[in-house]
C-alpha cells in the first residue's frame, strides 16, 4: 500500500504521492474560482488576501497536527486563542505593558493552558476530547471575563504590525532569495550524506530535480506577494511556524516518538518511551503555537473580542484531516496540514468572492471535508 | 445411550496449517469430559466449529448433536441448539447489571419495551438456582472475575444448554473461587448437563473429569475413562512427539551472571488480591540461553514484563544487572541497564505497522542511534540496513513499511530493534509465534549466535521443542511460581510438562 514506487531514480512516498494529489486539487479548486470570478481570484490582490486568511488557520493547524499524530485532539484551542489574545490586548491597553510583555503573556497563556490539558490527559488518563471539551467552554468563560465582555482595542501601531504589516519588496526576496539558498543546501547535504553512508552514489541531480518545485513555488509567491503590498507579516509568521513545525515532525526524536505514540502506545512505552511526558509536552507546544496565533489574530482586527476564534479549533482540525491525518494517530504531515488549511481558506474566499450564501458555504465546507477523508479511505482499501 | 454430541472427523485449516486433522470428540448426557493438550494443540480451535464462531462449510467433518448433522452458520444457531461456550475472556458487558447481561438480546419483552420487573424475577431466579448471592441489578463491573464467571455460566442455563464449554475456567481464579465454581459444575452434572473442559490443570482435570481426550498437532491422540489414566500418562500423550533437528546443537561457554532477579512477585492489575508471579527468584549468566516453560496464564510474560519495567500492576522484588542492584521503573531504565525484550504478539506490543523497518528499527534506540534531539536519517538506514543484513530480512530497502511485511521478517524486525540497543540481556517472548518454519530455523540460529557472542537471553516459550531444544538451563512456572528448574541433560518433556501442570 504504502510501498515506495520507484520511478527512474525519482522516488515518491505514498505519503508523499498523496500531497501531490492534495496539491492537484488545490490548483484545480484555485482555477475554477480563477475562470468563475472572471479573473479576480488569482490576482495579486486576492492571494495576499487568501494568505492572510489562511495564517491564523495554519499556525494552529500545524500545532493541532503534531497532537493529532500522538493520536489525540484539542478542541479547544478557539477559546484559548481568544483568551491569550484577549489577556495580551487587556496587558497593552489596560495595565499599559510594553509589547514584549504582552507577547510573553499570549504565549505564556497558551503554554499553561496545554500544561493543564496535557496533564489531565496524559497523567489523569482523561481523553483528550472531554478534557479539551470542557476547555472550549471553561477558557471561552474566562475571556468573557477578563474581558467584562467588552471588545478590548489595541492601539499600539507596533503589535498592530505583527497582523497587518508587510515586508519591503527587497526584504522579500532577500528572504525568498535566502529560502532558496537553504533548499539547494539542504539537497546537496542529503545527496552527499547518501556517499558519505555508503547508500549509494552522489545522486546531486535527483536532488536538484526534487527542489525545483518547492523553488518555482517560492518566486511564484514572492513575485505574487510583492506585486501587491509585499509579504504580509502573519504570512511570514505562519511560514516560521510551518518550517518549524516540518523540522520537528520530520527531524527530531521528539518528533518520531509522537509518530510512534500515535501509531501503536504499547510499542511506543515497550520500546522505552517516555508516552505520557511527550504528549504533555506536545500540548504545551501546541499551547506555544495558539498564543502566536492569537498575537497575529488579534493585531490583525486591532482588537481583542470574547467571541474571537469561534470556530477555529474545528477549522484547524478540518485542516489537518483534509491534508491526511488520521484521527486515531500515527499519521499526518506538517505540509498536509497547511495545504489542508489553504484548501479551506480558497473555499471561504473563493465562494465569498461569488457572493455565494452563508448557509451554503458551510454545507460546501463540510461536504468537501467528509469527501476528502471518503476518497482517502477508498484509496487506502484498493 | 447415545451421545448428544458427536464430532466427526472435524478438519480445519487455516493458510499454510492444518489446525484440526480429523478429530474426534463426543460428550454425553451428564458426562464431565476433558480436553487436554498443549498450547496450540487444537482445543480452542475444535470449541470455535462447535460453536458457530468458524461456520459450516470452513471446516470438514460432521457435527452431530441429538442425533441430527448440524450446520450452525452463527454462535445464534449454536446457542439455539443447546450449546454455551464460556471463553477464557469473559463476554460480559461490565456496564450492565448482572440480569441485564443474562439476558442479553433475549430481553423479555413486549413491542419492544422491556418488562424489567420479569427480566430482574426470571435472573434472581436463576442465581437462586445455582446458590449465587448475587444481586441481579449489581453491574457487572462491580463483581470480582470468579463470580462475573459464575454470572456466565448462569447465562448459559438461561438458554437451556445442555452442552456447556468451559474454555480454562479457572485460569483468572483464586483457589476458593475454583471450588464454589466447581460446585456447581457437578450441581450442572447431575442435572444431566454435558460439559467439555478445556484445562492445563491436570488436578482439576483429574478431581472432575468422566472422560478425558488428548489433541496434538491437530489430532486426537485418545479417549480414555479418566480412572484409566494417570496424570504421567496423559503428559506422555500431549507430549509424545519427536524433538526435531532443526536445533542447531552448540554448546555455549558462560561468563559471570548478568542478570540476578531475587523474589519477584507481580499481581493482576484488575484482581490485585491474585499473585500472577509468585516470589520468583533466578539468574543467568553471559553466554546463557535460560528458557522458561510453563503454560498458559502460568505467569512467564508476566515476570519478563515486571523485570522491564513494563508491568502495568503492582510488582515487587529486587534485580540486579552484573553484580550490582539496579531500580527499574520503566523500561527506558530496563533498556539504559541494557535489558532488551523482544514482545509477545509483535502486531500489538513490537511494531508501528505504518513506519518503515528502518523507523521501527531504531525506535528503540533511537538517542543513541540516530541523535539526542535532531535525528539523522542516514545514520539511520546504515543502521538498519546493517540490522537487516545480519537478521536476513527480506525487504526491498530499509523504508519498506513493516505491515507488508511477512511474520517472520516482521519479528526479525523487531529483534533487530533491541540488538540495536547493545544489550546485554535480551528476553524474548514467544519469539518464533505465528512464522514460518524457514524463518524459525533463521531465529533459532540468531540466538545461538548471540550467546556466542556473550548475550545472556531468557526465552519464555510455549512451544515445548523449541525450549528444550535450544535452551541450556529450563526454568519452569506454574500459577505464578516456580515448580522446576532442569539443566539441558536433565531437561525432557514429561519432567517439564509435569512441572508446567504443577505435578511434581
Amino acid at each position: 500500500m504504502s510501498e515506495k514506487v520507484e520511478k527512474s531514480g525519482f522516488k515518491i512516498e505514498t505519503s508523499a504521492l498523496r500531497s501531490y494529489t492534495m496539491l492537484g486539487a488545490l490548483i484545480l479548486i484555485w482555477l475554477f474560482f480563477h475562470w468563475q470570478t472572471g479573473g479576480t481570484f488569482l490576482s495579486s490582490g486576492n492571494l495576499s488576501n487568501l494568505m492572510l486568511q489562511t495564517s491564523v488557520t495554519g499556525i494552529l493547524a500545524v500545532g493541532m497536527l503534531m497532537l493529532i499524530i500522538a493520536g489525540q485532539i484539542d478542541l479547544s484551542v478557539g477559546s484559548v486563542l481568544a483568551l491569550a489574545g484577549g489577556v495580551a490586548a487587556i496587558a497593552l491597553t489596560n495595565w499599559g505593558y510594553g509589547l514584549p510583555i504582552a507577547i510573553i503573556l499570549a504565549i505564556a497563556v497558551g503554554v499553561f493552558i496545554g500544561l493543564i490539558h496535557g496533564t489531565l490527559n496524559a497523567y489523569g488518563k482523561i481523553p483528550a476530547f472531554i478534557v479539551t471539551l470542557g476547555g472550549l467552554l471553561a477558557w471561552r468563560g474566562a475571556i468573557k471575563g477578563v474581558s467584562r465582555s467588552e471588545t478590548v482595542s489595541v492601539a499600539d501601531p507596533t503589535f498592530k504590525m505583527f497582523g497587518q504589516g508587510n515586508l519591503t519588496i527587497g526584504s522579500g526576496w532577500f528572504l525568498a532569495g535566502i529560502a532558496i539558498l537553504a533548499l539547494l543546501f539542504l539537497a546537496y547535504q542529503r545527496a552527499k550524506s547518501q556517499k558519505e553512508y555508503g547508500l549509494g552514489e552522489a545522486d546531486y541531480k535527483a536532488e536538484l530535480l526534487k527542489s525545483i518545485l518547492p523553488i518555482l513555488g517560492i518566486i511564484g509567491f514572492t513575485f505574487a506577494m510583492n506585486s501587491s503590498n509585499g509579504i504580509p507579516l502573519p504570512v511570514l509568521i505562519f511560514a516560521i511556524v510551518a518550517i518549524f513545525g516540518a523540522f520537528i515532525t520530520n527531524s527530531t526524536t521528539f518528533g518520531r516518538y509522537l509518530y510512534a505514540i500515535g501509531g501503536n502506545t504499547d510499542a511506543a512505552r515497550l520500546s522505552g518511551i517516555d508516552t505520557k511526558l511527550n504528549i504533555l509536552k506536545v500540548y504545551m507546544l501546541l499551547g506555544v503555537l495558539t498564543g502566536i496565533a492569537a498575537i497575529v489574530f488579534t493585531a490583525r482586527q486591532g482588537s481583542a473580542t470574547p467571541d474571537a476564534g469561534t470556530l477555529k479549533e474545528l477549522e484547524a482540525i478540518a485542516a489537518c484531516v483534509i491534508g491526511g491525518a488520521s484521527l486515531m494517530g500515527g499519521r499526518g504531515t506538517v505540509f498536509g496540514a497547511c495545504l489542508g488549511a489553504l484548501i479551506m481558506a480558497s473555499l471561504d474566499n473563493g465562494m465569498s468572492l461569488l457572493n455565494i450564501r452563508d448557509f451554503v458555504q458551510e454545507i460546501v465546507k463540510g461536504t468537501i471535508l467528509v469527501a476528502a477523508v471518503g476518497v482517502d479511505m477508498i484509496g487506502r482499501k484498493s | 445411550m447415545n451421545p448428544i454430541l458427536e464430532m466427526r472427523a472435524i478438519t480445519k485449516e487455516f493458510p499454510g496449517v492444518k489446525a484440526l486433522d480429523g478429530v474426534t470428540f463426543d460428550l454425553y448426557e451428564g458426562e464431565f469430559h476433558s480436553l487436554v493438550g498443549e498450547n496450540g494443540a487444537g482445543k480452542s480451535t475444535l470449541m470455535k466449529t462447535l460453536s458457530g464462531v468458524y461456520p459450516y462449510g470452513t471446516y470438514g467433518g460432521d457435527i452431530v448433536i441429538d442425533g441430527e448433522i448440524r450446520q450452525f452458520k452463527t454462535i445464534r444457531d449454536s446457542e439455539h441448539a443447546g450449546v454455551a461456550i464460556i471463553f477464557q475472556e469473559l463476554s460480559l458487558v461490565k456496564e450492565l447489571t448482572v440480569g441485564e447481561n443474562i439476558f442479553l438480546g433475549r430481553e423479555p419483552s413486549k413491542f419492544g419495551i422491556i418488562n424489567w420487573s420479569e427480566l430482574y424475577q426470571k435472573a434472581a431466579k436463576l442465581l437462586q438456582d445455582l446458590n449465587l448471592p448475587i444481586d441481579p441489578r449489581t453491574p457487572v463491573g462491580n463483581l470480582g472475575i470468579g463470580q462475573q464467571q459464575l454470572v456466565e455460566i448462569a447465562k448459559a442455563l438461561s438458554q437451556s444448554a445442555k452442552i456447556l464449554v468451559l474454555d480454562e475456567p479457572t485460569a483468572a481464579l483464586t483457589e476458593s473461587e475454583v471450588e464454589t465454581l466447581f460446585e456447581i459444575l457437578r450441581k450442572l452434572k447431575s442435572r444431566g448437563v454435558g460439559m467439555i473442559y478445556i484445562s492445563h490443570k491436570l488436578d482439576e482435570v483429574f478431581e472432575m473429569s468422566d472422560r478425558i481426550t488428548v489433541l496434538r498437532d491437530g489430532k486426537t491422540v485418545g479417549t480414555q475413562n479418566a480412572g484409566d489414566l494417570t496424570k504421567d500418562k496423559v503428559i506422555a500423550l500431549m507430549v509424545g512427539r519427536e524433538v526435531g533437528d532443526i536445533f542447531p546443537k552448540t554448546s555455549h561457554e558462560f561468563g559471570d551472571t548478568a542478570l540476578e532477579v531475587r523474589n519477584l512477585n507481580a499481581f493482576d492489575l484488575d484482581n490485585p488480591d491474585k499473585k500472577l508471579v509468585d516470589n520468583v527468584s533466578f539468574s543467568v549468566k553471559k553466554g546463557e540461553v535460560l528458557g522458561i516453560s510453563g503454560l498458559m496464564g502460568a505467569g512467564r510474560s508476566e515476570l519478563l514484563m515486571s523485570i522491564f519495567g513494563a508491568w502495568q500492576g503492582k510488582s515487587t522484588g529486587e534485580v540486579l544487572v552484573e553484580g550490582k542492584q539496579v531500580s527499574i521503573n520503566s523500561p527506558s531504565e530496563a533498556i539504559k541497564n541494557g535489558i532488551g525484550f523482544v514482545t509477545e504478539d509483535r502486531k500489538r506490543f513490537g511494531l508501528l505497522l505504518e513506519q518503515p523497518i528502518r523507523d521501527n528499527m531504531t525506535l528503540a534506540g533511537l538517542k543513541k542511534i540516530s541523535g539526542a534531539f535532531v535525528t539523522h536519517l542516514s545514520k539511520e538506514t546504515v543502521a538498519a540496513r546493517g540490522a537487516m543484513q545480519s537478521l536476513k530480512v527480506k525487504a526491498n530497502s530499509p523504508l519498506t513499511v513493516a505491515g507488508t511485511l511477512s511474520g517472520g521478517n516482521q519479528q526479525k524486525v523487531v529483534l533487530g530493534k533491541w540488538l540495536l540497543t547493545n544489550p546485554k540481556v535480551l528476553f524474548l517472548d514467544e519469539p518464533t509465534r505465528g512464522i514460518d518454519v524457514g524463518a524459525k530455523q533463521e531465529i533459532y540460529s540468531e540466538i545461538n549466535k548471540l550467546a556466542k557472542e556473550g548475550l545472556a537471553i531468557v526465552m519464555v516459550s510455549s512451544e515445548l521443542p523449541e525450549v528444550l531444544g535450544l535452551s541450556d538451563r529450563v526454568l519452569v512456572l506454574h500459577e505464578g511460581k516456580l515448580t522446576g528448574e532442569f539443566s539441558k541433560n536433565e531437561a525432557t518433556p514429561e519432567k517439564v510438562m509435569a512441572a508446567a501442570t504443577g505435578n511434581h
